[in-house]
């Protein structure tokens, strides 16, 4: 238990309810392949993983710093197009995949790093409206931009053999399940994004960390201390990006395919900052539950919005309401109504209950 | 002998940037395109200033910023897109009166739908949540989402048509260049609005109260002016100004999709932070600098259209980081 707590810097979730939680959480998705068997629910486990990191990623803006991004899926799409076009290319291989990884991490990087020098010198407020143009303009270009990125197609591609469904590890299956490219594939991603976690627990909980937090909780005086802010701030910002880029490099090699609506649509910036806000901003383990609650609804909530339509067909208005097309307003709502009411997340008001 | 206080010196270089791109630009091209590339730069210069100004306003007076605002610009399409479909007859006779007319009652709808959406949104959003950027920014982008998918359930989802007023489509001959006729509606309408905004700040006592809390809120509370009931005024005023702003930009396009206003937000947001958050000429400046830039570079080189705002904004903030005309804050 110790050693445990040592690993993930005495950063405790802070109440035995979150942590029951979360142990489920890690003992699921570390088992995923054997608990719950079926290309589908692997698909969705490893979707899991990948929004863990990047919620938790946008955590270290949002939660930790205090300042809102909207660009952070530009940054997921950058890590997922430098793995996607060199694959669908024809440069197949395990060095294209760790190039373009490393390669998309460091672009995502200096790019942040650049709108962060911009406009946090000037005015946090501005660094939300910028990279909401920037978001914008990084959408126009991967969809117009066709020659590179496919456009609104996006790039299918194949990758290393051994990550194909038709590669067999074991010719005898082992406990029900198969041992094949697939299953390599989940725990290639699922242990990519158990580092990946642990390395932010490391970040939050250094002085790096610290300082993060007394910009966020009073900037003058983290200034008068002598703290460059901005460098802070900047840092912050590169780091979180090159975490989403790798997230998004899984991304790309879960789906064997990436284009504008898997990585770089709005409603994924959306999904994102629900996750943070329901898991509970600045705790890192609140968006690590927020994203499996919010990928489970996605997998969910669609059916039953039809349910309700289906059972409204006869009243005006209502059904359009609940058609299963329009789950963003619900997802909409809930999120105002989590920031009115609930404002710490499910990890934050846990916490505040035990203190 | 009283001494006054040594007034600052008046910045005038921030008022040298619109005519040095208009200068700049004439070489490049024969006189009759840049006619017609400004007069369409000075038109969507005007609608922008619609969309903008009350955002920058809100801003200035209440430190809100409203992620929302662009879905008042949807809204207001939308209603044009209604008001426009009832009034076939009217939008698509001969008499130009009639079409203006027609034109003019999708506006005065617009803006009062839009004006109430914006009262409601002010009721009900951003009341709670004052004084808290972050919780501003999140439960106004959630309000973005909701008024965007209730908008689509109520119009479809499919783009809209927008039916243009029959001699508003035309193009006039000035010399040699063509000019959208419906352009200059456009110029006349947000030059008229531009006066009327500028005249009710400077001229009259609410505006004077407007002014005095974008440079000092608490000085004016202290005073004993319920700058709150003068805040939903100003929230008000600016939604139905962004809502005739979409009537005019849904027109313009003549034809609309729920994403209009998201389109929109971005230029938004770059032309109120170019201007300087809370300053209405700046907001006007800015406006049409950005219309006239998006035109211009569209027709030199079209590849650059694209990033041609951001590099504007990029530049604008490079020399100056608080925007053109920036709104002395304590």
């Amino acid at each position: 238990m110790r050693t445990l707590l040592r690993l993930v810097s005495g950063d405790r979730p802070g109440h035995p309810v979150a942590s029951l939680l979360l142990l489920a959480l890690l003992i699921a998705l570390a088992f995923a392949p054997f608990l719950f068997p079926g290309t589908r629910s692997m698909a969705a486990a490893g979707r899991i993983c990948i929004f863990i990191v990047l919620a938790a990623s946008y955590d270290i803006l949002l939660g930790y710093t205090g300042i809102v991004s909207f660009a952070h899926t530009m940054f997921f799409a950058i890590g997922a197009y430098a793995v996607a076009v060199p694959l669908a290319k024809g440069w197949g291989g395990w060095d294209a995949i760790a190039l373009g990884t490393l390669g998309g991490a460091a672009i995502a990087a200096s790019l942040a790093a650049l709108i962060a020098l911009l406009s946090l010198r000037v005015r946090k407020i501005f660094f939300s409206m910028i990279t909401l143009a920037v978001a914008s303009l990084a959408q126009i270009l991967a969809t117009q931009w066709r020659d590179v990125t496919g456009g609104e197609d996006g790039l299918t591609f194949a990758l290393p053999r051994a990550l194909g469904p038709a590669f067999r590890l074991l010719d005898e299956p082992f406990l029900g399940v198969r041992f094949d490219g697939r299953l390599i594939t989940y725990y290639l991603i699922f242990t990519v994004c158990l580092v990946l976690f642990w390395l932010m627990l490391r970040i939050v909980n250094s002085p790096f960390g610290r300082v993060l937090l007394a910009i966020r909780e009073n900037e003058f005086r983290a200034e008068a201390l002598g703290y460059r802010t901005v460098v802070y701030r900047t840092i912050a910002s590169a780091q979180a990006a090159a975490i989403a880029a790798v997230a998004g490099a899984l991304m790309a090699i879960l789906l064997r395919y990436n284009g504008p609506q898997s990585t770089l649509s709005f409603e994924i910036m959306v999904d994102i900052l629900l996750m943070v806000v329901i898991g509970g901003m600045g705790t890192l383990y609140g968006p690590a539950l927020g994203a499996t609650v919010i990928v489970l609804a996605q997998y969910y909530l669609q059916p039953a919005l039809q349910a309700v339509s289906d059972a409204t067909a006869s009243l005006p208005l209502l059904p359009a309401l609940f058609h299963p097309d329009r789950w963003l307003l619900w997802l909409g709502l809930l999120f105002i109504l989590i920031v009115y009411f609930l404002p710490a997340g499910i990890v934050g008001t846990l916490r505040k209950r035990r203190a | 002998m009283s001494e006054t206080t040594p007034r600052p010196p008046r910045d005038w270089a921030p008022w040298l940037v619109l005519p040095a791109v208009l200068l700049v630009t004439l070489p490049l091209m024969s006189f009759s395109t840049w006619i017609t590339l400004t007069v369409a730069g000075a038109a969507m210069g005007m609608m922008l200033f619609l969309m903008a100004s009350g955002l920058t306003l809100v801003f200035g007076l209440m430190d809100v910023l409203n992620f929302a605002h662009g879905a008042f610009v949807t809204v207001g399409a939308y209603i044009a897109v209604s008001v426009l479909g009832r009034l076939t007859g009217w939008a698509g006779s001969d008499s130009v009166l009639l079409n203006l007319a027609a034109l003019g009652i999708a506006v005065l709808s617009g803006a009062i739908a839009t004006g109430g959406v914006g009262w409601f949104v002010e009721r009900t959003i951003i009341r709670r949540v004052y004084g808290s950027h972050l919780q501003q920014i999140l439960i106004t982008m959630g309000g973005l989402i909701v008024t965007a998918q209730i908008v689509i359930a109520l119009w479809g989802a499919q783009p809209l048509l927008v039916p243009k007023p029959a001699m508003l489509r035309g193009s006039l001959l000035l010399g040699a260049s063509a000019i959208e006729s419906y352009r200059l509606v456009a110029v006349a309408l947000g030059l008229l609005l531009y006066a009327a905004v500028h005249t009710v700040l400077n001229r009259t006592r609410i505006g004077l109260l407007v002014r005095a809390g974008v440079e000092n809120r608490e000085m004016v509370e202290a005073m004993g002016f319920r700058i709150h009931r003068l805040f939903i005024g100003v929230f008000v005023a600016g939604a139905a100004l962004a809502g005739i702003g979409g009537v005019m930009w849904g027109v313009y396009q003549e034809i609309v999709t729920a994403t209009i206003g998201d389109e929109m937000t971005v230029l938004i947001f770059i032309v109120v932070i170019i201007g300087g958050l809370g300053s209405i000429t700046g907001c006007f400046q800015a406006a049409i600098l950005v219309g006239l830039t998006a035109n211009y570079v569209g027709y030199l080189t079209p590849k650059l259209a694209l990033g041609s705002n951001i590099a504007l904004m990029v530049i604008i903030l490079l020399w100056r980081p608080r925007g053109l005309f920036p709104v002395a804050k304590q």
